[in-house]
């Protein structure tokens, strides 16, 4: 009984001193923010204050809100086709050996060139507009969950499959009930990167190639040389990114841990 | 028939398709020529010499940012793994660090720097960096314990504990921050020249491309592509190398 309180005490403790840590990072980012303020000048960096009463009148002007609308779709439609595809790439080739082997350097490879160089190449294919910032965010999302799942499926013990085959489940069931929950953690991890890297693409295709959308609202501001909103928008798009991020990483932690 | 061979013919096969399509007007020619001609431009495009520049220009902006990223990178993945409470605060921000597209800083470097190389080398170092720091912090956890015990016994002092254990045992990982850092360093810097610059691989490929320059916009991009594939996959196999003796040497 003792032993719980102190076990409950500590980690209690343990959380408070986390959340302590993460306030101080935060205060860090902001001293750092205001240096540079101070060192650059408003030419260059706008206030932390001076950008956040900035992103606060955006949030209110209802114009901003449309390019809110039309990056966030863009961005789904790319995620979902991005996800399903690598589900679905990636099973298939984990599935098969030979290919998996056969297609992994090709994949690695595929998977560090800058894929910006293709930009001009997506735009001749898809013209202007969502399609092509959609296609942009897929070609980034998409192999890093093949890459994922492919593996996650590749190491499934073989015991399990042979147990569904003794059980005489099916080819779905299977799937269903042994392969994904056997897969999901390592899929999650898969998901995690492909969500960074859609959103880097799908924001790069709208640097380029569109007149709406947040890539585009940073493209103008940099030409106006509108600091603050530029500032403002990138502080947006970080906060998105990095909330995100952060729950995928604690349901990845936690489905991790749970094998 | 072995893997590779495999690989060779898929990889062929799918560049003859590619070839089959431009040929017989599926994909227009203007959209995008045959590869073969692709090549033939490449080739005429680096003969010409008119990219020589260019082309060092860019080589030279990435090893820089590259040099910056691993030894900074480095150093701080040392620090936070002597000072676990700073990692731990930290640790979310490197988890999401890659969902934060690092191109939206690059206005900010053009004007604290000024248009010259630097804000290419900044861009660049900033994508890089973070997955040295990872990899050095990934590669400092997996060293086994024994290896220190073993260490303590033999009565090794610190620094050659450090060099001797340390640093050996999480060379593969290293070096796998060190591969990513290629890779990572080039995206940026080209990623740089192709939003804002005045010369460079990048700036010279989205100048041809708005000035309708097929010839050169598709040589360039073989190149390039080329270029970094073949640098990336000797890494790549490398660093399987240094992996694979790793775990025969336990």
């Amino acid at each position: 009984m003792a032993q719980a309180q102190e076990a409950s005490n500590s980690v209690r403790s343990e959380r408070a001193r986390g959340l302590q840590d993460a306030i101080l990072v935060v205060l860090g980012i902001l001293v750092v923010w205001q240096g540079l303020h101070w060192l650059a000048g408003d030419v260059a960096v706008s206030s932390p204050w001076a950008t956040v009463s900035r992103l606060v009148e955006l949030l209110l002007d209802p114009g901003f809100w449309p390019n809110v609308w039309e990056t966030l779709y863009a961005f789904g439609l790319a995620l979902l086709y991005a996800l399903l595809g690598g589900l679905i790439i990636g099973v298939t080739l984990g599935g098969h050996r030979l290919s998996g082997e056969v297609a992994e350097p090709i994949l690695v490879a595929l998977y560090s060139i800058p894929k910006i160089t293709l930009y001009p190449v997506i735009l001749l294919l898809f013209g202007l507009g969502m399609s092509a910032k959609v296609a942009f965010g897929t070609i980034h999302g998409i192999i890093p969950v093949i890459i994922f799942t492919m593996n996650a499926v590749r190491n499934v013990a073989p015991v399990y499959l042979r147990t569904a085959r003794a059980l005489r489940m099916g080819p779905l069931s299977t799937g269903w009930r042994v392969l994904l929950p056997a897969t999901v953690p390592e899929i999650v991890s898969g998901f995690r990167i492909g969500f960074a890297l859609t959103l880097l693409g799908t924001l790069i295709g709208e640097l380029f190639a569109s007149q709406r959308g947040l890539g585009f609202m940073i493209i103008r501001s940099m030409e106006r040389h509108d600091v603050p909103t530029l500032l403002a928008v990138s502080l947006l798009l970080f906060l998105f990114a990095t909330l995100c991020s952060w729950a995928l990483l604690i349901v990845d932690r936690r489905l991790n841990r749970r094998l | 028939m072995p893997v590779w061979l495999i690989r060779l013919i898929v990889v062929f096969a799918a560049f003859g398709l590619l070839e089959i399509a431009c040929r017989s007007g599926w994909i227009d020619a203007y959209t995008m020529p045959p590869p073969s001609l692709m090549l033939v431009y490449a080739w005429q495009v680096l003969a010409s010499g008119r990219m020589t520049e260019d082309i060092l220009l860019t080589l030279q902006n990435v090893g820089a940012a590259f040099v910056f990223a691993v030894v900074i990178g480095f150093l701080v993945g040392v620090l936070l793994h002597r000072w676990p409470r700073l990692r731990r605060a930290v640790d979310p921000l490197l988890a999401s660090y890659y969902a934060v597209p690092v191109f939206i800083f690059y206005p900010l470097f053009i004007v604290i720097f000024g248009l010259n190389n630097w804000p290419l080398i900044a861009i660049g170092f900033l994508f890089a960096v973070v997955a040295m720091v990872i990899n050095t912090l990934n590669g400092f956890d997996r060293v086994p314990r024994v290896f220190f015990k073993t260490a303590r016994v033999q009565g090794f002092s610190r620094p050659a504990e450090v060099w001797f254990i340390t640093l050996p045992a999480a060379a593969p990982y290293l070096f796998t921050g060190v591969k990513l850092c290629v890779a990572y360093a080039f995206i940026g810097v080209v990623a740089g020249e192709f939003i804002l610059a005045g010369a460079g691989l990048g700036y010279e490929i989205a100048f041809a491309y708005n000035n309708f320059d097929n010839r050169t916009m598709y040589g360039l991009m073989v190149f390039l592509l080329v270029f970094v594939t073949v640098v990336n996959m000797a890494l790549h196999v490398w660093e399987r190398k240094l992996h694979a003796r790793r775990s025969r040497g336990g």
